[in-house]
């Protein structure tokens, strides 16, 4: 099931907004594509970012992929567990699972509520 | 997109829910459970392959033999029934049209076993460089094959085939039965461990499959194949092997003989290479794809890069590359431009994974 407590990003990542910091991953669907995560690239500390831009890369064995920012902040916080242990996304993806942090955050793109975004996978 | 094959294990593979994806023409399997679990599952238990769509030739008749020393580029008039040998098939130019395991069934009998995506071609490529009496039979649409790969294989083997399998030697092949039906089985694989690979019927490869599931074989699909075989530092027709690369510069020394004259034979065996195939070894978990340029120590481009993955035994992101004769040492610092950065790579030797059990006798896995 997709969370309903967050947000989605028609290119796949959620943001979750708990006092003004939002934390941003990937879905499950999203995971469950790329399959066996292998390599995780995080952005840094403190980079100013805008939505859309590409801020992490995430490869598996099959395929490469980038992770767009759900919306416009600083980068306050990355989770450096995956860059050790990237299978962690594939296991955990709304959890243990989640990328990088924003503060100051201006603008959220057009994201969309988890019934909206599980109804755009099926029509994919 | 155009109509794809399917091959008799299809309905299986959709009911275990894997993933499916076109490959040569066919509807395969990439992975079921995961990628890397079914590669690990392969170097310490079994595993099974569903390799149905690969192209099986026969050729016969008194002039198969001098046929086949002429169209295949390792030695043959050596190599016994009852045993299989690794060979490619080059043009004029010494590019590789295709790999291949050829089958000594008799004097005058060959088994080809070739790529699914280059079957066509074969077909045709035999047919017009063997001689007039030679007879060359597709046989893929009869043949169903499964690959049963991994340490475990030995036992699983055992229990499936109505005749022993642990006294086979490695690249030997033996008529065996399953379930009243005939079947050929060969000591051989594309993984680097112990295995085998069985040719049946299409009406018994469904019953094989779920027999060996049942006695607990992981299905393991093309992703497995391909990081297994890349480990193993095997390669695969398309990426290291292609008809505009001569086949010297692939380093497939037992599957080239230098004494005999074969098409293509001139360009391969006249002097020494100007690429080399090598194996590269990244720094971090970040992975090369193929086509990825490898670049010296000055940055001046030196090769190119034809496999890359992260490996799972291994665990090391590692590459297959075609890199200029000569312009390397071993341990010297390379890189590779890869799609989004620049990335440190050192010389390693192959294969990349070093404790697979293929060249083990058999009889140590009963």
């Amino acid at each position: 099931m997709t969370p309903d407590d967050r947000k989605y990003a028609l290119t796949h990542e959620w943001l979750m907004i708990e006092e003004n910091v939002g934390t941003v991953g990937i879905t499950d669907h999203a995971q469950n594509s790329l399959g066996d995560i292998t390599f995780v690239e995080l952005p840094t500390v403190g980079e100013a970012v805008k939505k859309g831009d590409e801020c992490a890369v995430i490869e598996s064995v099959k395929a490469a992929s980038d992770i767009y920012s759900p919306a416009t902040g600083i980068i306050s916080e990355v989770n450096s567990a995956v860059e050790d242990s990237p299978e962690t996304i594939n296991k955990d993806p709304y959890g243990d699972g989640w990328i990088f942090r924003l503060e100051n955050m201006e603008e959220a793109g057009e994201l969309v509520s988890a019934d909206e975004y599980e109804k755009n996978l099926d029509s994919e | 997109m155009t109509d794809l094959k399917r091959t008799p294990l299809y309905s299986a593979h959709t009911e275990l829910g894997a993933r499916m994806m076109p490959f040569a023409g066919f509807d395969m399997p990439v992975q079921y459970e995961g990628i890397i679990s079914e590669h690990l599952a392969t170097r310490s238990a079994v595993t099974i392959f569903d390799t149905c769509h690969m192209g099986e030739i026969r050729v016969t008749g008194n002039s198969a033999l001098s046929s086949l020393e002429r169209i295949v580029s390792c030695n043959l008039t050596d190599l016994p029934a009852g045993r299989c040998r690794y060979g490619l098939m080059c043009n004029e130019q010494g590019g590789v049209v295709d790999d291949l395991l050829v089958y000594r069934m008799g004097d005058a009998e060959f088994l080809l076993v070739v790529n699914a995506g280059t079957k066509d071609f074969d077909l045709s490529w035999i047919r017009r460089h063997a001689d007039d009496t030679t007879c060359v039979t597709d046989e893929t649409d009869e043949t169903a094959k499964l690959d049963i790969q991994g340490p475990g294989s030995v036992r699983v083997m055992g229990r499936l085939m109505e005749n022993p399998v642990a006294d086979m030697k490695y690249y030997a092949w033996k008529t065996n039965r399953f379930n009243g039906r005939d079947v050929l089985v060969s000591r051989t694989g594309y993984t680097g461990e112990m295995g085998f690979e069985v040719y049946c019927g299409p009406d018994a490869a469904l019953d094989i499959w779920n027999s060996a599931l049942e006695e607990g074989v992981v299905p393991a699909g093309l992703g497995a194949r391909d990081t297994l075989r890349l480990e193993a530092g095997l390669p695969l027709y398309g990426h290291e092997l292609s008809a505009d690369r001569n086949a010297a510069e692939s380093g497939l020394h037992r599957a080239i003989s230098k004494e005999k004259n074969f098409i293509g034979s001139e360009a391969v065996n006249s002097g020494a290479p100007s690429f080399e195939l090598t194996g590269l070894e990244l720094e971090g978990r970040r992975t090369a794809r193929a086509k990825d340029l490898v670049t010296g120590p000055s940055g001046e481009e030196i090769g190119v890069v034809t496999s890359g993955s992260f490996c799972p035994s291994v665990k090391k992101a590692l590459a297959l590359a075609y890199v200029k004769a000569g312009a390397t040492r071993r341990g010297e610092v390379l890189s590779i431009q890869t799609a989004r950065q620049v990335l440190q790579v050192s010389l390693v030797d192959r294969p990349f994974y070093k404790d697979g059990t293929v060249r083990r006798p058999a009889s140590e896995f009963i």
